[in-house]
């Protein structure tokens, strides 16, 4: 895989650089890192954080302890899908140990894995502010709400179907 | 029904876009701050309002606006802190997803009393499809002339840029914020200096929550003294409160203040009362870093008056008997909750989230932790209750940021509360994963729906 933005990426990392002053570019490093992780299949290889160092004109340790700090970027492959499911308090009260189970079991992997066809990773997380929604997890860009364990079948379902209409 | 400044238009159809907002009178109080009056009016009319801040400090507003510095050819900056991540809290989320040209003309005002003329929106990473909402609301604002250059002819110039985190929720701190918001880890900073003297990129920022500077365009369309005879002593305004839990109704309200706890959590209009008609046992009222209480302290107070949703009635009784107003997070738990197992995923929330930067907070979560994780599997002893309560003395007040103390409140007023319950799981350790210590004497005076 050849890691370097195309020119549809290039013009978002351009618009996300410009929000910021004159030699400030630094300031884009998050956002230009979902950009990288969106761009590269879901993870951020040292070869893409080497890249975004470049691009930014900063030095790739600084890439390196940002993408260490925050949870959002992964560091290993990842399934195509990632289920983050919230198991902090307010969802744990509401039920969320029993879902999590579920999917381990539905899936037949633990947290942290990812299946063997490369579909499904499952991944516990902490509050992501859907108290009110609970229990809920987070899959790519949305977020999924209420969840039975009806639903999670049915979002199981749904993202099969999707790699199959893509194929 | 209370009063609504902030969500009164939020069922409106079509609200989230620029022509149904303006429509509903929409942006007209961004025009009388910028046409009318002077930069000096408007944060006298923030400072009457008596507004707090509503990220979870309470600091009024008006206050931090005016110790911005001011020095000759430095530019200055307003930072919006949309980086909700306190569990039990989802209100800023609930306003910029409806409303989102609200939060933006709160901003173009508070930007112009700020000389702001690039201001941001710091944005959880993962309200990924709010970063979105608000990244085409700004667009259309645009359009209309609301930002860009030489707004409505007066000359000034203002952009809204929207940045998204990444998932720290040490980012919520200001200086962590912004650091993160120039490209770093989320290492809160030593203060002094402050950000209103030496904050982003060095310059004079404030940052503000953003249902307080929503809060801002209610204040300047009615002036801010009109706006502070709603509520009830320092307690001005409206407050949105995200509830959340074993009710039946979880959501975001709005409140006026004035309305007991009890109320809230019984009537119809907020709550609706305890899911599956179960007894309500416990609630930790803003956000789980304030202490938890137990039903009876919650509806009244330790003098056994009526408990009510403002900032001074839910302190009342300091940490002995009270709780706190925070971020307006309301985690309500039933009579099957076991507070053990609560206050577990809390410790495991903080250790998490804690950057790692001061040794108390980064060995004193883990620790705390693992001995909660002891206990809830059967295997505690009599001395770790001790321990804990040790521990989390040794957190609070002893690291740079309130993450310290916001790990430690939760452990200490779960132990001081429910002790009893904690001594129960050590005795009873073959119980202690599969059944629950309920209500035991905790059941009164706890409130039993007519």
């Amino acid at each position: 895989m050849s890691l370097e933005f195309n020119n549809e990426q290039m013009t978002e990392f351009n618009r996300l650089v410009a929000h910021y002053p004159e030699g400030k570019q630094k300031s884009a490093l998050l956002p230009v890192l979902h950009l990288a992780q969106d761009s590269f299949g879901g993870w951020l290889p040292t070869e893409a954080m080497d890249y975004v160092a470049s691009l930014l004109q900063i030095q790739p340790i600084e890439v390196y302890e940002v993408a260490t700090f925050y949870s959002m970027y992964n560091l290993k492959p990842v399934g195509k899908f990632v289920f983050e499911v919230c198991q902090t308090g307010p969802c744990m009260i509401s039920g969320s140990d029993n879902i999590i189970a579920y999917i381990q079991k539905q899936l037949a992997i633990k947290p942290g894995e990812t299946t063997k066809d490369g579909m499904f990773t499952l991944k516990l997380v902490e509050c992501l502010g859907a108290c009110g929604y609970a229990p809920m997890m987070q899959v790519g860009k949305i977020y999924r709400e209420h969840l039975t364990k009806e639903k999670v079948d049915a979002i199981i379902v749904e993202y099969r179907m999707q790699i199959v209409a893509l194929n | 029904m209370g009063v609504k400044l902030l969500l009164e238009k939020a069922n409106v159809p079509g609200i989230r876009t620029y022509d149904v907002y303006r429509r509903e009178g929409g942006y007209a109080a961004a025009e009388k701050a910028l046409k009318e009056m002077s930069i000096e009016a408007i944060v006298e009319e923030v400072k009457k309002s008596g507004l707090r801040g509503r990220g979870g400090a309470g600091f009024p507003a008006g206050m931090k606006w005016s110790f911005i510095a001011k020095p000759e050819g430095v530019p200055r900056h307003l930072v919006c802190n949309a980086d909700e991540s306190e569990p039990g809290t989802f209100k800023d989320r609930y306003l910029m997803e409806f409303l989102p040209h609200l939060l933006l003309e709160g901003l173009l005002i508070s930007s112009f009393a700020l000389g702001s003329n690039d201001t941001y929106i710091y944005i959880r990473g993962e309200y990924a499809w709010v970063a979105t909402i608000l990244e085409e609301a700004i667009i259309e604002a645009t359009k209309n002339g609301w930002l860009g250059k030489n707004i409505l002819g007066t000359g000034f110039d203002c952009m809204i840029h929207v940045h998204r985190g990444a998932g720290a929720y040490i980012c919520g701190e200001e200086t962590a914020l912004i650091e993160s918001l120039e490209g770093k880890r989320g290492n809160p900073r030593i203060k002094p200096p402050f950000p209103a003297i030496q904050g982003l990129w060095m310059r004079p920022t404030v940052v503000n929550n953003v249902e307080t500077l929503a809060a801002v365009v209610p204040i300047i369309k009615m002036g801010g003294e009109e706006y502070a005879k709603i509520g009830v002593g320092r307690s001005t305004g409206t407050k949105l409160i995200s509830a959340c839990g074993n009710i039946n109704k979880p959501g975001v309200y709005e409140i006026d203040m004035t309305i007991s706890v009890e109320d809230f959590i019984y009537s119809d209009e907020y709550c609706g009362g305890i899911a599956n008609g179960k007894k309500l046992k416990a609630c930790i009222p803003g956000g789980s870093s304030v202490p938890i209480l137990p039903a009876n302290l919650l509806l009244k107070t330790a003098k056994g008056e009526t408990r009510y949703m403002n900032y001074e009635s839910l302190s009342d009784g300091g940490f002995a008997t009270g709780s706190m107003m925070g971020s307006g997070g309301f985690i309500v738990l039933d009579e099957d909750q076991c507070i053990v197992k609560n206050t577990l995923t809390l410790a495991r929330f903080y250790r998490h989230e804690s950057c790692g930067q001061c040794s108390p907070c980064r060995e004193g979560t883990g620790w705390m932790e693992k001995i909660l994780q002891k206990i809830e599997l059967g295997k505690g002893e009599s001395s770790d209750i001790d321990l804990l309560w040790d521990i989390q003395r040794k957190i609070e007040g002893n690291t740079i940021c309130p993450l310290g103390d916001a790990a430690a409140w939760p452990v200490a007023a779960a132990i001081r509360h429910f002790r009893d319950e904690f001594e129960w799981h050590i005795q009873n350790r073959a119980l202690s994963q599969t059944s629950n210590f309920g209500l035991q004497h905790y059941a009164d005076p706890i409130h039993v729906p007519a």
